[in-house]
């Protein structure tokens, strides 16, 4: 009774393997992640210290802080996400709660699939002509925030449309049933359950962004500005291309110098991540159903 | 004939296509004013596709067509001129799974009032606590969630939570109730709690439900329309329909010999 035939023992040791395969396959995610972050803490901390963070660069940017570069990123990141974030949500909620499905809806999405596509350095030849030329707000950071809101969208959209479609359809009808409009609808149970969710793409984008390169070097970032920008219409510098030109272009930089810029840069975005995380769990304590 | 009081519902002809299928054929009934009229009929038979054209909540799912005639109150409900939140307003909804909004109970209750109301309407929470209690009580909730209205209604038990989607319904002064399987989420016993209200809600309320247990039609309804394949097979009063169903698939269906 009960005993494992030929067939069960097969199964076992298969199950065993399969199993043992994808704890390995998962691990090798967080290897990466361990290294890049081990390798920057190692060689980066011996050039960090208050004073990098809170002076300008010196002597050709081979010495001195990073101070423009820092709060340059964090002017690019904020004005892109107060550009993106209303016009990304907006987009969504229309997507998602209005739209009928006709050809306009489906040119829509087919639009968002291709901007999601577009290799960044084409979206800052777009910044290019569209922003500085086009709406003549010249290299600033106004243009390549724009630059950077545009690229950004389609995650925006997709991902806040994904957190309405989470919210029942049950609760819709409910508000429907009893004579509410859509917008009042939306205003008083679908945005509310679904903040956590739309939080997640902003978090995503804020990373992203204050990542990218490509689309603000021609269009607002610039090799050196001694100075904090004051407002929008000012260049600015900016961590990922300070870290890509001291890596690259300006000779005699102290090896832990660009380490120290890039484990700067990831405390940020990784910073701004967890806050992010911590309004959203706090929101999600609210919901449930 | 011209005496008879106007029809709570009355359809004419009701044609209703999702895409190409149809699934309401020409169908002619007049809902009674102040009873409560359930409908039964296999799953798939247009029970709830009629139920959902009377507030015309259907209309959601772009590939509905409809044709013929629907009115309410004596009223075209199609019309242009037709708002669709005074239309629901007249006409509540209760859903098949309780379905409270993730608010609070107070604000469920509330939902709906807040929701018509005139912006300038000033209007005080103290003014709004009678109507939150006396819609609690009309549902015999109000004993057991006075001390908990700023609980999540998500929160009470699905017997609760379905007594408490009929009293949102309530401050919006309805006069037409219609409820899709009210009870096919609950046990026994809040089967018959619910039930027992509906009774208490007959006269003041038209009520049109759905539903798939026969014991609950007969116990719970004036009268019974039974459907079968989109189109009304028998309508008449729920004791005739049980003892002397005219119709021959009535019979088999009522017995439990079919569906």
């Amino acid at each position: 009774m009960f005993q494992p035939t030929p067939v069960d023992l097969r199964n076992r040791a298969r199950e065993g393997l399969v199993r043992w395969l994808l704890l390995g396959l998962t691990l090798v995610i967080i290897l990466p992640v361990l290294l890049i972050l081990g390798v920057l803490a190692w060689k980066g901390t011996p050039a960090l210290s208050l004073e990098f963070l809170f002076t300008e660069p010196r002597e050709a940017m081979t010495a001195g802080g990073i101070l423009p570069a820092l709060v340059g990123t964090v002017w690019l990141v904020a004005v892109a996400l107060l550009a993106s974030v209303p016009v990304g949500v907006a987009a969504a909620v229309y997507l998602s709660e209005y739209a009928p499905d006709n050809a306009l809806t489906r040119i829509i999405n087919l639009a968002i699939m291709n901007l999601a596509g577009v290799p960044s350095i084409v979206h800052a030849l777009f910044g290019v002509g569209a922003f500085v030329y086009f709406f003549r707000f010249g290299t600033s950071i106004l243009a390549a925030s724009l630059t950077l809101a545009v690229m950004s969208l389609p995650v925006i959209i997709v991902s806040t449309r994904e957190a309405l479609q989470a919210v029942p359809r049950a609760f819709r009808e409910a508000c429907w049933a009893m004579g509410a409009t859509r917008w009042q609808t939306i205003r008083h149970v679908v945005l509310p359950n679904s903040v956590s969710g739309i939080l997640t793409g902003v978090i995503l984008e804020v990373a992203h962004t204050a990542g990218e390169t490509a689309p603000i070097m021609f269009t607002g970032a610039a090799f050196f500005v001694p100075f904090l920008p004051e407002g929008i219409h000012d260049q600015t510098m900016a961590l990922s291309l300070h870290l890509f030109i001291i890596s690259t272009q300006v000779p005699g930089v102290p090896e832990p110098v660009p380490f120290a810029v890039a484990l700067v840069l990831i405390s940020l975005v990784m910073s701004m991540n967890a806050a992010s995380i911590w309004v959203r769990t706090r929101l999600r304590r609210r919901k449930k159903w | 004939m011209a005496s008879e009081p106007v029809p709570a519902v009355r359809t004419e002809s009701l044609n209703l296509w999702y895409g190409t299928f149809q699934a309401l054929q020409d169908v002619t009934v007049r809902i009674r004013s102040g009873a409560i009229t359930a409908m039964i009929g296999p799953s798939g038979c247009g029970k709830t596709t009629f139920l959902r054209s009377v507030n015309r909540i259907n209309e959601r799912l772009g590939y509905v067509r409809t044709t013929g005639r629907i009115e309410v109150l004596g009223h075209d409900v199609q019309g242009a001129g037709v708002a669709l939140t005074q239309l629901r307003r007249q006409v509540g909804m209760v859903f098949q799974r309780p379905n409270p909004l993730p608010l609070s109970v107070r604000d469920n209750v509330l939902f709906g009032h807040r929701v018509h109301r005139t912006p300038d309407a000033a209007i005080t929470r103290a003014e709004e606590e009678p109507i939150l209690e006396e819609a609690l009580r009309k549902v015999l909730l109000w004993d057991t969630v006075k001390d908990r209205l700023g609980a999540r209604a998500t929160t009470l038990s699905l017997e609760e939570q379905q007594k408490l989607c009929i009293a949102r319904l309530l401050p919006l002064q309805p006069r037409i109730l219609l409820m899709d399987e009210p009870c096919s989420a609950l046990d026994p016993r809040a089967t018959g709690a619910i039930e027992e209200l509906l009774w208490d809600l007959r006269g003041e309320f038209t009520i049109l439900i759905v539903t798939h247990n026969m014991a609950q039609a007969r116990r719970a309804s004036d009268e019974c329309i039974f459907m079968l394949m989109g189109r009304v097979v028998e309508h008449s009063p729920t004791e005739e329909m049980f003892v002397t169903p005219r119709d021959r698939r009535t019979a088999d269906y009522v017995e439990g010999r079919y569906g």
